[in-house]
C-alpha cells in the first residue's frame, strides 16, 4: 500500500503517511467482516487507490495544475506495474529468510552493501555475490509460477 | 526475454516497492491498542453521564481522577472525538 501511494500516485511523504495510517485504521475496523483472505489484498489495494485519489483531488483544489487527466493514465500504467511487482514480492517471500532479507534490504530499502553487511555480520563482498545468487533463485521461482 | 533481462526486470520491479518507514509501521501497529483504550474510555462515558460531562469539560482531569493514564495517541483520539461530537 505504501508503494501504491509513493510510486503509483507519487504522493509526498506526509500524504503517503496519512494514507498508510488511514488504510490501517479502516482495515482494522473491518477485520471482523473480511472473511475471504484472498480478497483482502485486492480490497486493501482498492482502498489505498481510493484514498490516494481523494488526496490528489484535495491537493488539486489547493493547486489546480497539479493533476491532469494524463496523470491518471500514467497512474494506471504504474499501478499495473506494481501488481507485477507484488507477484515478484510474493515469490521473494518463498526464498527463505536470508535471501528474502538481503533482496529486501538492497532493492526495497536501498541499503548499501556495507549497511547490509554490518546488519547481517557479513563482509560487503559476500553481500554482492549473495544478492546475485538470490536474484537468480528469485528468477527461477518467478519463472516457475 | 533472456535470463539476464528477466533478472534485471525482477530487480527493477523490486525497486518499485519501497519499504514504508519503520516509524510508520510501528505507529500502525499501535492502532489496535489505541483503539481498544479509546473504546474502553468511550464505553465508560456512555454509561456514566457525570464522567462524560467531566471528560468534555476537562479531559485530562477527568481521566486522572479516574486513575486513567492514557498514552498520547489515546488522548489525541479522544480530543478528536470530543471535538467532532
Amino acid at each position: 500500500m505504501y508503494a501504491i501511494a509513493v510510486k503509483g500516485f507519487r504522493l509526498g511523504a506526509h500524504d503517503a503517511d496519512d494514507v498508510f495510517q488511514e488504510v490501517f485504521v479502516r482495515v482494522y475496523d473491518r477485520l471482523g467482516t473480511l472473511r475471504n483472505d484472498d480478497a483482502i489484498r485486492a480490497w486493501i489495494a482498492q482502498l489505498t487507490r481510493r484514498l490516494c485519489v481523494d488526496r490528489l483531488r484535495a491537493s488539486r483544489r489547493e493547486a489546480p495544475s497539479e493533476l491532469v487527466v494524463s496523470d491518471l493514465a500514467d497512474i494506471d500504467d504504474l499501478l499495473a506495474e506494481l501488481e507485477e511487482a507484488m507477484t515478484v514480492r510474493d515469490a521473494l517471500e518463498t526464498l527463505g529468510d536470508m535471501c528474502s532479507e538481503m533482496l529486501d534490504r538492497f532493492f526495497c530499502r536501498d541499503e548499501s552493501y556495507k549497511t547490509i553487511g554490518d546488519a547481517l555480520d557479513l563482509p560487503p563482498g559476500t553481500i554482492a555475490s549473495r544478492i546475485s545468487r538470490c536474484l537468480t533463485k528469485l528468477r527461477l521461482e518467478v519463472e516457475g509460477r | 526475454m533472456s535470463d539476464q533481462d528477466l533478472t534485471e526486470r525482477i530487480a527493477e520491479l523490486l525497486r518499485l516497492l519501497p519499504a514504508p518507514p519503520d516509524a510508520l509501521v510501528d505507529a500502525a501497529k499501535e492502532i489496535p491498542k489505541t483503539r481498544a483504550e479509546v473504546d474502553h474510555i468511550v464505553s465508560m462515558a456512555l454509561t456514566d453521564v457525570a464522567f462524560r460531562a467531566q471528560l468534555i469539560a476537562d479531559l485530562d482531569g477527568a481521566l486522572a481522577s479516574n486513575g486513567i493514564k492514557p498514552r498520547q495517541p489515546v488522548l489525541d483520539e479522544l480530543r478528536a472525538r470530543i471535538n467532532n461530537d
